[in-house]
């Protein structure tokens, strides 16, 4: 039988979603259900003197108006930040209260004070009109930089400090710049990106009097997550009396990691009003709401000797979290951050500072790469940096820095298990003509363009996150993934996964890894996720964790139910277990013609005798039914790697900035299926490339979203991007049986610093911030004019 | 209130519907047809795509009323006899959905390109699909696919 891993296999999602029949959440309507409609602050900062819901409550159609009060009193549990941080005098992070409702405070515009329920959505929206909130608007904070001199906006959280988290080692790393022959520095600005998944939030929360059971319908990227959470933390429902899926997810990048107000509220209501609840979100919602991406105000510094050694690194970060911590907003810029942010190099010596700080903006959250991007950013800005300063070619100084050899130990804290930069490198420059650049220059330059070219070289720690690794830096969570195998009397088989695709395309891939192991047609098996009642708990979708830790778990769940077969066979067939073999979906006792197939073995273990002379072919021991689980906890990260090529050309005239080329050479270890990685990565570099040249979220000092809408905010569209050229290395991962890395974040990583450093030599290394917007690089193009004529 | 009479792929439908009724949301909550996606309030997302007497239109930017007595194709009618369409073949084919939530208006707005349009150029497709977003594929296998159904068609 042909191996399917590996192989172009068409996505079995396709059908439904090409024909309308998909199932969002948004298209989930129940019985006599009301709708939903949020009360949001439209201040940035302010207290809230009083509400007055009188003349909402008099409005028609309204069932009931809840407010931070009632769910206050109900003793409803707030939002919560996942992963607890230390600073690095020791002391623990601080975290304010994020009450679902807002009681006494709001702290972002869209911070939520009231839910107005009615019969319909237009009286929903009548009503909610019609509440009054009585605000004493106080100064707000935006600032990322200046957020610690800003007032304090949470009591007893000094300078709007949440943590002062360190990485590495300051002395070493002053040694090191002692040493040095020359120090690059440069400061960065990492701009706020608004993740905008195509579906907009929208939960449908119901309630069963007779059961006492919520059921949660919810666009989330990890339901059984999110249960825990508004269990444990949120007093919603115990465990067994809440149901939470999240049926077809339209994309999420991040944004639906998170459980939100909106889930929590609803679900309380539902019970409080005994019956359905549905709210979806407008667009300007989830601009105004959806946690944010990525906003860091950094300086580093790299010491170099004079032929192009790295000898030190020190980075200094400022990282906005925005209103509140929320589930993965301590984590993204300290342990996703920090210890990739001396990149693919060898640096002796290095250290990573995060200062954490709270503003009057909306939270900031793990969004696609999540603390990588930030830290690729940053080291291949600098390398770049140093390439120009010691004049040394862009490529050949971070050959200079790879590392020799595998695993490779670096100073902070990874050991990569496996890779190979330099050839990565070599195909990458291949690909991309790097050295017909000049050439291309001149031509531009003929026609009075200005032509750059950009590198990249990046790694990233994917498949978070395995419990040793992350509790050896004093995180408290590992983060598993648990897969079931159910093979049907019949011999087909249903896996059920923890993880949740929301665009990856699980139902195609997990099958294709399944049919393989099991030797059983692909049409044969299902994947089910997204349904706390179908399948184990699980810790979802996010940090390229569905195949490095989901799919393997899923491997060894198959290769459980191939032990019992063996059993079993070797009973039915008067054979020692050992003697029997596994192969294409046959057990066949060696050196004989004797043989079952994994069907006739799933059939015996629950009918036993039926179609067998056996009447009892379950061996001592093994019990009835073919069904097995798998926890799988990593042993280490996996380590995706490559190098990435742009090409831009800038009309000065205008300061349009045009991506003539790009290449990405990447080394995701073993393909499951090319074509989706392919698509994985297109979509990557498409959200990279947003971020360097088109995307930005703005807020002015009052707090106000200036980008709440597409009219305001570049979502990049098809002409935006050229035909991008894609291509591979492979080095297995040690770590995984299947060797595989893990492919979703590689472009959204890499592509900003790839881009940038296109533009920034295009403009003769003048920096410009992102997005590189026609009005910032048409400044800096008559900037290069005047020090140009200035030279002559 | 007034009266919506359509004719919904190849089905004639008459329903009362309040004035301000938008053409996207007859169609999802008085039709039950989910095919079709809202991703925006501002008719910038293209998600809404739908045919109205054979030409692509943002079903968000058209008041039921103003269509009524038109023919209007979803989605959910653009299979024949239970066969994809030649356009919903090639997305399949090169992978041009990921999350399948800007799939329905992607798919729609390109059938429209190519019936104005048979061989359009690479330039010509990115063009046209200006008012269509996606967030997950980069756009190249959409581009892929449209060109791969041009052959079909």
């Amino acid at each position: 039988m042909a191996s399917l891993v590996g192989s172009r296999v068409e996505r079995k999602e396709d059908k439904r979603f090409l024909t309308g029949k998909g199932r969002y959440t948004a298209d989930i309507n129940l019985a006599n259900q009301t709708y939903a409609i949020f009360v949001r602050s439209p201040h940035a900062r302010a207290s809230i003197k009083k509400i007055n819901i009188d003349k909402a409550l008099k409005s028609s159609g309204v069932v009931s108006i809840l407010t931070g009060k009632e769910i206050a009193d109900d003793k409803i549990g707030g939002l919560i930040a996942g992963w607890a941080i230390r600073s690095e005098d020791g002391t623990e992070m601080k975290c304010p209260g994020n009450p679902p409702l807002a009681k006494d405070n709001v702290n972002f515009v869209g911070d939520p004070v009231a839910v107005v329920i009615a019969e319909s959505l237009a009286e929903a929206k009548d009503a909610a009109e019609k509440v009054e909130v009585d605000y004493k608007i106080l100064k707000a904070v935006t600032s990322t930089a200046d957020a610690m001199n800003g007032d304090t906006i949470h009591e007893g959280i000094d300078k709007n400090l949440c943590f002062d988290w360190l990485l590495g080692d300051r002395q070493k790393v002053k040694e090191a710049f002692d040493k040095a022959d020359k120090v690059i520095s440069i400061d960065i600005i990492n701009n706020r990106l608004i993740p905008n998944a195509m579906e907009p939030r929208a939960c449908v929360a119901d309630y069963n009097a007779a059961s006492e059971e919520i059921t949660l319908y919810t666009t989330s990227q990890n339901p059984h997550l999110s249960r825990l959470i508004m269990s444990a933390f949120g007093n919603v429902a115990p465990e067994h009396k809440l149901r939470v899926v999240a049926p077809d997810v339209g994309g999420g990048f991040g944004s639906k990691i998170n459980v939100y107000n909106e889930d929590i509220v609803c679900s309380w209501a539902a019970k409080k009003i005994n019956r359905a609840i549905k709210w979806v979100a407008e667009r300007s919602e989830s601009f105004l709401t959806d946690i944010h991406g990525r906003d860091h105000v950094t300086h580093a510094e790299l010491a170099v000797t004079k032929d192009g050694k790295f000898l030190g690194f020190k980075n200094e970060t400022i990282a906005n979290l925005g209103a509140y911590a929320r589930v993965f907003g301590t984590v993204t810029p300290t342990y996703l951050f920090g210890p990739c942010a001396t990149g693919v190099y060898e640096i002796p010596a290095a250290y990573t500072n995060v200062k954490a700080v709270y503003t009057n903006t909306a939270p900031v959250d793990a969004y696609r790469g999540a603390g990588r991007p930030e830290a690729t950013y940053t080291i291949e800005r600098l390398v770049e940096k140093a390439s120009m300063e010691l004049g040394i070619d862009k490529t050949e100084l971070r050959i200079k820095n790879f590392p020799t050899a595998f695993p490779f130990k670096q100073t902070l804290v990874h050991t990569v298990d496996s890779g190979d930069y330099v050839a990565g490198m070599e195909k990458a420059k291949q690909m991309a003509d790097y050295k017909g650049f000049e050439a291309r220059r001149k031509e531009s330059e003929a026609k009075g363009k200005l032509r750059g070219i950009g590198v990249t070289s990046y790694f990233e720690a994917c498949g978070i996150a395995p419990s040793a690794a992350v509790m050896s830096l004093g995180c408290g969570v590992g983060l598993w993934e648990s897969a079931e195998v159910r093979f049907n009397p019949t011999g087909q088989v249903t896996v059920y996964t923890g993880s949740h695709s929301h665009g990856q395309s699980h139902q195609t891939t997990f099958a294709q890894i399944a049919a393989d192991e099991l030797g059983v047609p692909i049409e044969n098996i299902d994947i089910v996720h997204g349904d706390t009642d179908k399948g184990t708990f699980g810790m979802g979708t996010y940090g390229s964790r569905s195949l490095a830790v989901g799919g393997i778990a899923i491997v060894n769940a198959c290769k459980k139910i191939v032990e019992k077969g063996k059993r079993v066979t070797a009973k039915m067939l008067e054979a020692n277990p050992e003697d029997v073999e596994f192969k294409d979906g046959e057990f066949i006792v060696s050196k004989s013609n004797k043989k079952k197939t994994i069907g006739e073995v799933a059939f015996a273990c629950y009918l036993p005798g039926v179609r067998d002379e056996m009447k009892s072919p379950l061996p001592e021991g093994d019990e009835p039914g073919l069904k097995e689980t798998s926890f799988y906890d990593p042993s280490n990260f996996s380590f995706p790697a490559g190098t990435h090529i742009a090409e831009v050309e800038i009309d000065p005239e205008t300061g349009h900035v045009k991506l003539e080329k790009y290449t990405a050479c990447d080394d995701f270890g073993r393909i499951i299926n090319p074509m989706v990685v392919e698509g994985q990565v297109h979509g990557g570099l498409a959200q990279g490339i947003g971020q360097a040249l088109y995307e930005n979220a703005e807020y002015d000092e009052t707090g106000q979203l200036m980008t709440g809408s597409y009219m305001d905010y570049t979502m990049p569209r098809a002409d935006n991007f050229p035909e991008f050229n894609i291509g591979y290395t492979c080095t297995h991962a040690t770590t995984n049986p299947l060797g595989v890395k893990g492919c979703g974040e590689a472009g959204a990583i890499a592509a900003p610093p790839t881009v940038m450093n296109a533009v920034i030599d295009a403009l003769g290394g003048q920096e410009v911030t992102m997005p590189a917007t026609a009005e910032k690089v048409w400044k800096a193009c008559k900037n290069l004019k005047k020090s140009n004529s200035k030279a002559a | 209130m007034g009266k919506i009479s359509l004719e919904v792929n190849g089905r004639k439908v008459e329903k009362e519907a309040s004035d301000n009724t938008l053409l996207s949301t007859f169609l999802r909550e008085h039709l039950q047809l989910t095919g079709t996606h809202i991703g925006c309030d501002t008719s910038q997302c293209g998600a809404c795509v739908v045919h109205v007497d054979g030409n692509s239109l943002k079903s968000c930017t058209a008041l039921a009323a103003d269509v009524n007595g038109s023919k209007v194709t979803t989605i959910e009618g653009l299979e024949t006899n239970g066969k994809m369409h030649p356009m919903q073949e090639a997305f399949k084919k090169l992978h041009g959905l990921q999350c399948g939530f800007c799939t329905p208006g992607m798919v729609m707005s390109a059938v429209d390109l190519l019936q104005k349009n048979k061989k359009p150029s690479d330039t010509e497709i990115r063009d046209w699909l200006e008012g269509n977003i996606c967030r997950c594929t980069g756009y190249q296998n959409i581009v892929s696919a449209v060109k791969e159904a041009a052959t079909k068609m």
